[in-house]
C-alpha cells in the first residue's frame, strides 16, 4: 500500500512524490485532495492531488519542505511506503466552459492550480495561465502547463527567470486587455488575496483552493473552519475551493500560524535525531 | 441479608497522581471484591435492570454465572447481546440504564453492573484470550457498513456471526471511531478497543481503513458494485460553535479537535509524535457534558494550570454522568456554572488571551425540560485563557446525506430512519447512532447498530423492504 514510485527534489526545497494509490487515481478529480501521514507517528498534512495515472494507479505530489513531515517525505526512497494516504478529499473543482480563464499559481500553490487548469482547458476553456514563485529554483511544473495553456506567463520576484515582478501585475495587464470569465488562484494567502483584491475591482468571479489546517479532512474536527461571507465554513467538506470575493485572508493567515512554535521545536528535535543516525 | 453488604467501590488512581498521566483512572475489581459484588444481585424472576439496558443485556444470568464461579460463560452471557462489553462496562452511564432499575436501588445502592461487567470482559481479555471464529453459516450476501463507531462496529459484529460478507468502510487511518479519537485513554485506553476491532477481523469482518465514501464512491456506488445492504453509521459531524466573536482565534478548539489531536494523533507525546496542540496554561471548556469534562482532563494531563468548565446552567442540569463530574472535581477542574461566553478577546497575533462572559440564573424549564439560563444584566466579566475548548455537540457529518439522492434527512441534515429497524427512505440502506440522533451515548448507538443488524438479516433473507 502507498508505495513510492518516485520521490525526487525539483527544487531547494520542493519535493515530488508519484505515490501507488489506485483507488484515489481511479476516483479522484481536479481540485482533490488527499491527507498523507508519512510514518507511524506522523501527523496528517492535506496535500493537493496534483495529478494521479489510472491505469498505473499512481498519484502525483508536489510539496514544500517546510516542516517535520514534509522533511521525512523528502527523505522516503523508492519502494519504501508512506504510512497512509486518506482521499480523494473535498469538492472537485466546479469544471465548466466559462469562455476565458485564467489560471494563477504561486510556489507550490501551482501544483494545485494545475490539474484545474487542465480539466479547464479540457471542457473548453481558453486557458491563460500565470505562474509566479521568489525564484526560478521554486518555479515548478512549467512545462507542464505551458503545453495546455494558450497563453502562459512567468513570474519571478527576483528577476531570476521570466518577467521580474508578482503574478499580480502580470493578471492586471489581463484585466485591463480583455474579457476574463474566471480567475483559479492558489498559492500562498498573501498572493490569493491580492488576487481577490483585484478581481474585485473588475469585478471578475474568482476561486481560490484554502489550505487552512485540519486534522481529519472529513467533516469531523472543525479545525479548517474559514469565514466566508460572514459564515462559518469548513474547508474540508464545504471547500477547499471558495469564492475568493467572500473569504475572510486575514483570519486565515492568523490561524494558519497557530503552530509555529510547536512546529519549530518538532523540527529542531526531527534534525536532531537525523543527526544522530547519520552522523554530522 | 445480601443488602447489608454495600456496593462495593472500585480502586482508582489516586487524583494527584493521575493528572500526570494517561492511565485508566478506575483500576477495575480485582476477583474478590466482584465476587462480593456479584452476590448483592437478588437474581429477580423479572429483572428491572435489563428493561433498562439498550441491548438488553441478560444481567442477571451473567451475575448468576461469575457468582458461581464459571467467569468466563458470563462473559459469553453478555456477548450474546452487547459485542462490546469491556468498552460498556467503562462508559456507559448505567447511572440511568440498568442501575437505576436495580431493585436495590430502591432503598440503598444498586448493584454495580458497570464495574461487573467489566471485570468480566478484562477477566476473558487478560486471562483467557478467547479467539473470536468465522462464522460457520455462510449467507453469500454482502454488507457494507459506514464508519467503525460502536453503531459500526456492533452491527458488523452481529452480522458476521449470522454469516454476512461485512466490510467496513473508515475514513480515518484507525478503526473505533469516538472510540479512539474521541474518548481519551484514561477513560478507554485504546489497546481494549483495538482488542475488540481484532476480534471483529478474526470474525471475517473485512476492514478498509482511511475510505471515505461521499467524496469518490458514494452509496448508490456501494449498492451496484456488489453490496446487497449498506449501514450508515458515520456518527457525529460537523462541531457546533457557539457563534460568538473571536471564535476563530488562535487556541479556540472544538473539542472534537482538541480530542482528536491527543487522542488519536497522540498530540500528548508531542514532539515523539508529530502531531501539535496548544497546551495552554489557563484553559477554559464550554459545555457541561462527557465532552467537556473529557477535554478539561485533557487538558489538565496536558500540563495546564488552570482548567474551567464554563457551564451555562447549574449543576443538576450538566447532562454529564455524576462521576465524570466528581472525577473531573477531584482531579481540581474549576466549575465556573451558570456562566455564558459572549466573547473571545485576542492579542495582537490573533492568539485567544480571554474569555468575557455573563452570568445567568434559572428561568423556566425548555424544551429540553432542563430550566433555560436567563442571563444578569450588567454581570460581565472575563477570564484569561490561552486555550478553549467548545464541546457544546455536533451536527451531522454532511458527506453522506448530501451525496445519496432518494435519502430522506432532517432540517438539521440528520439521516430519518425507523426507529425500531434503523431502514432509510432508500432501499437497501439503513442508518443509526448519532448521524441519525445526534449526539448520543455509546450504548444507544449500540442498540442501533443492533437493530439495524436484526432489520437487515430481516430484509435480505427475505427480500421484503
Amino acid at each position: 500500500m502507498y508505495t513510492i514510485v518516485t520521490n525526487e527534489k525539483i527544487s531547494d526545497n520542493v519535493g515530488k512524490a508519484i505515490v501507488e494509490a489506485p483507488y484515489i487515481a481511479k476516483h479522484r478529480k481536479a481540485g482533490q485532495f488527499v491527507i498523507v501521514i508519512v510514518d507511524e507517528v506522523g501527523e496528517r498534512i492535506p496535500l493537493t492531488i496534483a495529478d494521479a495515472d489510472s491505469a498505473t494507479g499512481t498519484i502525483t505530489l508536489y510539496y514544500q519542505i517546510v516542516g517535520t513531515s514534509t522533511h521525512k517525505l523528502s527523505l522516503k526512497k523508492k519502494g519504501e511506503e508512506l504510512f497512509n494516504v486518506a482521499g480523494p478529499l473535498g469538492h472537485p473543482t466546479d469544471i465548466q466552459c466559462y469562455g476565458t480563464c485564467v489560471c494563477v499559481g504561486g510556489g507550490i500553490g501551482i501544483a494545485a492550480v494545475y490539474p484545474i487548469a487542465v480539466a479547464m482547458k479540457d471542457a473548453g476553456n481558453y486557458l491563460i495561465s500565470i505562474i509566479g514563485a521568489r525564484n526560478k529554483n521554486l518555479l515548478i511544473l512549467e512545462n507542464e502547463l505551458k503545453a495546455k495553456s494558450d497563453e502562459m506567463i512567468v513570474t519571478t520576484d527576483d528577476g531570476s527567470h521570466g518577467v521580474k515582478g508578482f503574478v499580480t501585475d502580470e493578471l492586471k495587464t489581463i484585466l485591463d486587455g480583455g474579457k476574463v470569465d474566471i480567475v483559479v488562484a492558489v498559492g500562498p494567502v498573501p498572493m490569493m488575496k491580492a488576487v481577490s483584491d483585484m478581481t474585485k475591482q473588475y469585478g471578475v468571479k474568482t476561486l481560490v483552493s484554502l489550505n487552512s489546517i485540519m486534522v481529519d479532512g472529513t467533516g469531523m474536527c472543525g479545525g479548517c473552519r474559514v469565514t466566508v461571507d460572514g459564515k462559518k465554513q469548513f474547508t474540508c467538506v464545504d471547500g477547499p475551493e471558495f469564492d475568493a470575493h467572500l473569504v475572510d485572508f486575514d483570519e486565515l493567515m492568523k490561524r494558519l500560524n497557530t503552530y509555529k512554535e510547536q512546529e519549530k521545536e518538532s523540527f529542531e528535535k526531527h534534525k536532531c535525531k537525523l543527526e544522530q543516525y547519520y552522523g554530522r | 441479608m445480601a443488602d447489608k453488604i454495600p456496593r462495593q467501590k472500585m480502586p482508582q488512581q489516586d487524583a494527584k497522581n493521575r493528572i500526570r498521566n494517561f492511565n485508566e483512572v478506575p483500576l477495575g475489581y480485582d476477583e474478590k471484591t466482584a465476587m462480593v459484588e456479584a452476590a448483592r444481585c437478588l437474581q429477580c424472576k423479572r429483572p428491572a435492570c435489563v428493561d433498562g439496558c439498550p441491548v438488553n443485556v441478560n444481567i442477571p444470568g451473567f451475575i448468576k454465572a461469575l457468582k458461581e464461579g464459571r467467569p468466563l460463560e458470563a462473559f459469553f452471557t453478555i456477548k450474546q447481546t452487547n459485542s462490546l462489553p469491556a468498552v460498556c462496562g467503562r462508559v456507559c452511564p448505567q447511572e440511568d440504564q440498568c442501575e437505576k432499575l436495580c431493585v436495590l436501588a430502591k432503598k440503598g445502592d444498586a448493584v454495580a453492573i458497570g464495574n461487573l461487567e467489566r471485570y468480566v470482559a478484562d477477566y476473558e481479555r487478560e486471562k483467557e484470550h478467547f479467539v473470536a471464529q468465522k462464522s460457520d453459516s455462510h449467507t453469500n450476501k454482502k454488507v457494507a457498513i459506514i464508519g467503525s463507531g460502536p453503531a459500526g462496529l456492533t452491527a458488523a459484529g452481529d452480522l458476521a456471526r449470522i454469516g454476512y460478507d461485512v466490510t467496513i468502510f473508515e475514513a480515518l487511518h484507525k478503526a473505533g471511531g469516538v472510540l479512539v479519537y474521541g474518548i481519551p485513554e484514561f477513560r478507554l485506553p485504546k489497546d481494549i478497543v483495538q482488542y475488540e476491532i481484532d476480534a471483529l477481523k478474526a470474525a471475517g469482518v473485512t476492514i478498509g481503513l482511511s475510505r471515505v465514501i461521499g467524496t469518490a464512491e458514494t452509496v448508490n456506488d456501494l449498492l451496484s458494485t456488489g453490496f446487497d445492504a449498506v449501514f450508515v453509521a458515520t456518527g457525529a459531524g460537523l462541531p457546533l460553535f457557539l457563534d460568538i466573536p473571536g471564535e476563530n482565534l488562535q487556541g479556540v478548539y472544538s473539542a472534537n479537535e482538541y480530542l482528536t489531536r491527543s487522542n488519536l494523533m497522540k498530540a500528548y507525546k508531542f514532539p515523539e509524535y508529530d502531531t501539535p496542540i496548544v497546551k495552554g496554561q489557563k484553559v477554559a471548556v464550554f459545555g457541561g457534558g462527557n465532552v467537556a469534562m473529557d477535554s478539561a482532563r485533557t487538558a489538565l494531563r496536558l500540563g495546564s494550570k488552570e482548567v474551567y468548565i464554563v457551564y451555562r446552567r447549574s449543576r443538576t442540569e450538566m447532562p454529564a454522568r455524576v462521576e465524570e463530574v466528581e472525577r473531573a472535581e477531584e482531579e481540581g477542574v474549576i466549575f465556573t456554572l451558570l456562566t455564558n461566553p459572549v466573547q473571545f478577546i485576542g492579542d495582537e497575533k490573533g492568539r485567544v488571551k480571554a474569555v468575557e462572559c455573563l452570568k445567568m440564573e434559572l428561568g423556566e424549564p425548555d424544551a429540553s425540560g432542563r430550566r433555560s439560563p436567563i442571563p444578569v444584566k450588567g454581570s460581565e466579566f472575563t477570564i484569561a485563557i490561552d486555550v478553549a475548548i467548545i464541546a457544546i455537540g455536533n451536527g451531522p457529518n454532511p458527506l453522506i446525506p448530501k451525496t445519496t439522492p432518494g435519502m430522506n434527512i432532517t432540517k438539521r441534515g440528520n439521516i430519518i430512519a425507523d426507529p425500531e429497524t434503523m431502514k432509510t427512505s432508500k432501499i437497501g440502506v439503513f442508518a443509526g447512532g448519532d448521524i441519525v440522533t445526534g449526539a448520543a451515548t455509546v450504548i444507544q448507538a449500540m442498540g442501533a447498530g443492533r437493530k439495524a443488524a436484526k432489520a437487515i438479516d430481516e430484509y435480505l433473507s427475505t427480500g421484503a423492504w
